[in-house]
């Protein structure tokens, strides 16, 4: 487990899957939001875009649906390599 | 129940909701708002087949019964019976985007399980298509356990057996007891059976957005990406003005024509100068900014309608997330570049309180097109017309150099309020990235008729009654016969100048500005009448009258005045329609109160520092 890598780290267009997620380092209302964007152990997700070098924030498909967090939330959430 | 029976649409943002809406209900549309809240209430009229009408009520978007923003609290509320002022729907249309299914179908359930008659309306199923995705209806339509229809709004196809189903929906005696929202599966359960859901009724599936992706490696790109934002931008405030001259002219001249005929009709006397100087001049000035407002709204709504702009809010939210604020305040803050009324309702979408109130706090900063006319004419009289650089004049350079004090006054306004009064945690910036669409003339045309209808009202409302109010506090009381006082200096109005001058006196204003700032608190623009009136000159429009006063104000002003005037406004919350729409959509006088104090103690202490800078530097 401790080999996987955060969706923050995940290289661009390489398909992953979400393994974990650490709802305990996010607040609540953000929470909520990620689970209703679809965020969920076991589905595909991939990194398409980041905005500005450094801090800004990243773009990934989620399911079927291309979603914009910050780099915060999305080193919460843990992949595993592969569709 | 001898009402038309009441039917919602309701869906995830992005289905497609407000288009299908379009396609039922044509222009037989009515915007209204709901009771306490600033959330607009889209209704319309369906004619059914027989000819009974329904009435359809357009939800905002929402991902859940579980509310974020005051848009989702009011599609929750609704659904579930309880907004003020709203019946509990007959029957609900659930809008879900065929390529989106397995997130939107979460909703979906949620919604079912609610017990109210449901039709599933399965929207851009072309789009869903196009994109490399067969879906099985009939499969959904079981799993569901109600009827699913196929449409696509834009081109008005499955509308027929969506009506049908309607029909059918509102004809049944409603039966079963309504779930409360806490008998509801959780959300993971939820989602979790909404994929499977989405996957049995998948018949093949192929990778997702080709377009999307394309045009997103551009516009998303971290070097392409700002310079393509920052050209669009260009592009856009260009417009604003050049296409708006003609228009803005054809108004002027036909309020000028008004008043000429108001002039010949009414006999002399108090009443003729209430509805020509008061009245239609008064009006007039407001309106001669629908054209430059409608212009904004047209490139706001095809930014929104294409999908691009959320993709701005993507590349502008590390730079907002440096003042504490998230992309999202970057549409708000944009609309408030034409006016800050609307800019302030298009906070709703944001989901966190402080975030969104801050943005609030900080829109009057933004340069709207109602401080235009002020700067102009100052810059015109103060500011030589000198090149700088080629292709760069001075007074241009001075008219940038006011906006980007705006701005650079908002972001540090932002983070000091963020760390004070609208102290938090730092929000987040999360959003669903719609795929790109072509904007459909007719949702954008209609759209753009909803704002200028709000925008008339208000003009035929709030601001006739102002400008009445003003004119009478200029009016009255008149002075003695033969006394030799102006009948301005002699008013109501006169007189609170008298007062204000004692105050403004230390920053270098004089008594004709003084009395510049009581009337431009119904609108800015209306200072430069003011002054106009102050000088007895008449009518500033001429090319003549505008000279007369650019010559006066050259007389009558030192620059440094002229600099502290022009600092004044861009930092002064002078418009009480900005006011009246803090107090609505924070419920209460708290908050514009604040707005009022601190921009008017920032606008006195920064045009006082320019005015002693300026006397210092021997200008």
């Amino acid at each position: 487990m401790a080999m996987l890598s955060s969706l923050e780290t995940l290289p661009r267009r390489q398909p992953a899957t979400v393994a974990a997620i650490d709802w305990a380092q996010l607040a609540l209302p953000e929470a909520r939001r990620l689970r209703e964007l679809g965020f969920d152990e076991g589905v595909g997700v991939e990194v398409l875009h980041r905005a500005t070098l450094g801090s800004g924030p990243i773009a990934c498909r989620i399911g079927r649906m291309t979603v914009a967090l910050r780099r915060r939330v999305a080193a919460s959430i843990r992949v595993a390599p592969g569709a | 129940m001898n009402a038309a029976p009441l039917v919602a649409l309701v869906g995830n943002p992005n289905a497609g909701k407000s288009a299908l809406f379009n396609a039922l209900t044509g222009a037989r549309q009515k915007v209204g708002n709901y009771p306490g809240v600033t959330v607009e209430r889209h209704s319309g009229r369906l004619v059914l087949d027989d000819g009974r009408p329904v009435e359809l009520v357009d939800l905002p978007g929402a991902y859940s019964l579980d509310p974020g923003s005051l848009d989702e609290q009011v599609t929750r509320n609704v659904v579930m019976g309880s907004q003020a002022g709203e019946r509990r729907p007959d029957a609900l249309v659930v809008v879900v985007d065929a390529a989106n299914l397995d997130n939107h179908l979460r909703f979906t359930l949620q919604l079912i399980a609610l017990g109210l008659p449901v039709v599933v309306a399965l929207n851009m199923v072309d789009l869903a298509e196009r994109d490399g995705l067969t879906l099985d209806a009939d499969i959904l339509a079981r799993e569901l356990g109600v009827t699913v229809i196929p449409t696509v709004a834009v081109r008005r196809r499955g509308l027929d057996a969506l009506k049908a189903e309607i029909d059918r929906l509102v004809a049944q005696e409603r039966a079963q007891a309504v779930a409360s929202a806490d008998q509801i599966d959780d959300i993971v359960t939820l989602q979790r059976r909404a994929r499977r859901i989405a996957s049995a009724a998948t018949v093949a599936e192929t990778p997702t957005r080709r377009w999307t992706h394309l045009f997103d490696s551009v516009a998303l790109h971290p070097i392409v990406g700002p310079i393509l934002l920052i050209a669009l931008l260009f592009i856009m405030f260009q417009a604003v003005f050049a296409w708006s001259q003609t228009p803005v002219e054809w108004i002027e001249d036909g309020f000028k024509w008004l008043e000429i005929q108001a002039g010949l009709l009414l006999p002399e006397g108090w009443f003729r100068s209430l509805i020509t100087d008061g009245l239609i001049a008064g009006v007039g000035a407001v309106i001669v900014f629908l054209p430059l407002i409608l212009i904004l709204f047209l490139f706001i709504l095809v930014l929104e309608a294409t999908g691009y702009m959320v993709r701005a809010a993507f590349l502008m939210d590390r730079l907002m997330a440096q003042v504490g604020l998230s992309g999202r305040a970057f549409i708000p803050l944009l609309s408030s570049f034409a006016c800050a009324v609307p800019g302030i309702m298009a906070t709703r979408t944001i989901d966190d309180e402080k975030d969104r109130l801050t943005t609030i706090l900080i829109a009057p900063l933004m340069t709207c097109s109602a401080r235009l006319p002020v700067y102009t004419i100052i810059i015109s009289a103060f500011i030589p017309d000198r090149q700088v650089l080629p292709f760069v004049g001075l007074q241009g350079l001075v008219l940038l150099g006011l906006y980007l004090m705006g701005i650079v006054g908002a972001f540090v306004a932002a983070l000091l309020l963020r760390r004070t009064v609208t102290k938090g945690a730092s929000s987040g910036f999360m959003m669903e990235m719609p795929k790109y669409q072509w904007p459909h003339i007719r949702d954008v045309l209609l759209g753009l008729w909803s704002r200028a209808l709000i925008f008339l009202k208000r003009a035929g409302t709030t601001i006739a009654l102002t400008t009445v109010i003003l004119w009478a506090l200029l009016s009255f009381p008149k002075p003695p016969e033969g006394s030799g006082i102006s009948p301005v200096d002699y008013s109501i109005a006169g007189r609170i100048a008298s007062g204000i001058e004692v105050v403004v006196r230390p920053i270098g204003f004089n008594r004709d500005i003084a009395l510049a700032l009581v009337p431009a608190m119904a609108a800015r623009e209306v200072a430069v009448a003011a002054i106009g009136t102050v000088y007895a000159i008449d009518d500033t429009e001429h090319e003549g009258g505008q000279k007369a006063m650019t010559d006066k104000l050259k007389r009558n002003w030192s620059l440094p005045t002229a600099l502290a005037f022009l600092m004044w406004f861009v930092f002064a919350p002078q418009c009480i329609s900005t006011i009246a729409v803090t107090r609505r959509e924070t419920n209460g006088w708290k908050w514009p109160a604040f707005m009022v104090g601190y921009l008017f103690v920032t606008a006195y202490v920064m045009a006082g520092i320019t005015y002693w800078l300026a006397v210092f530097a021997g200008l």
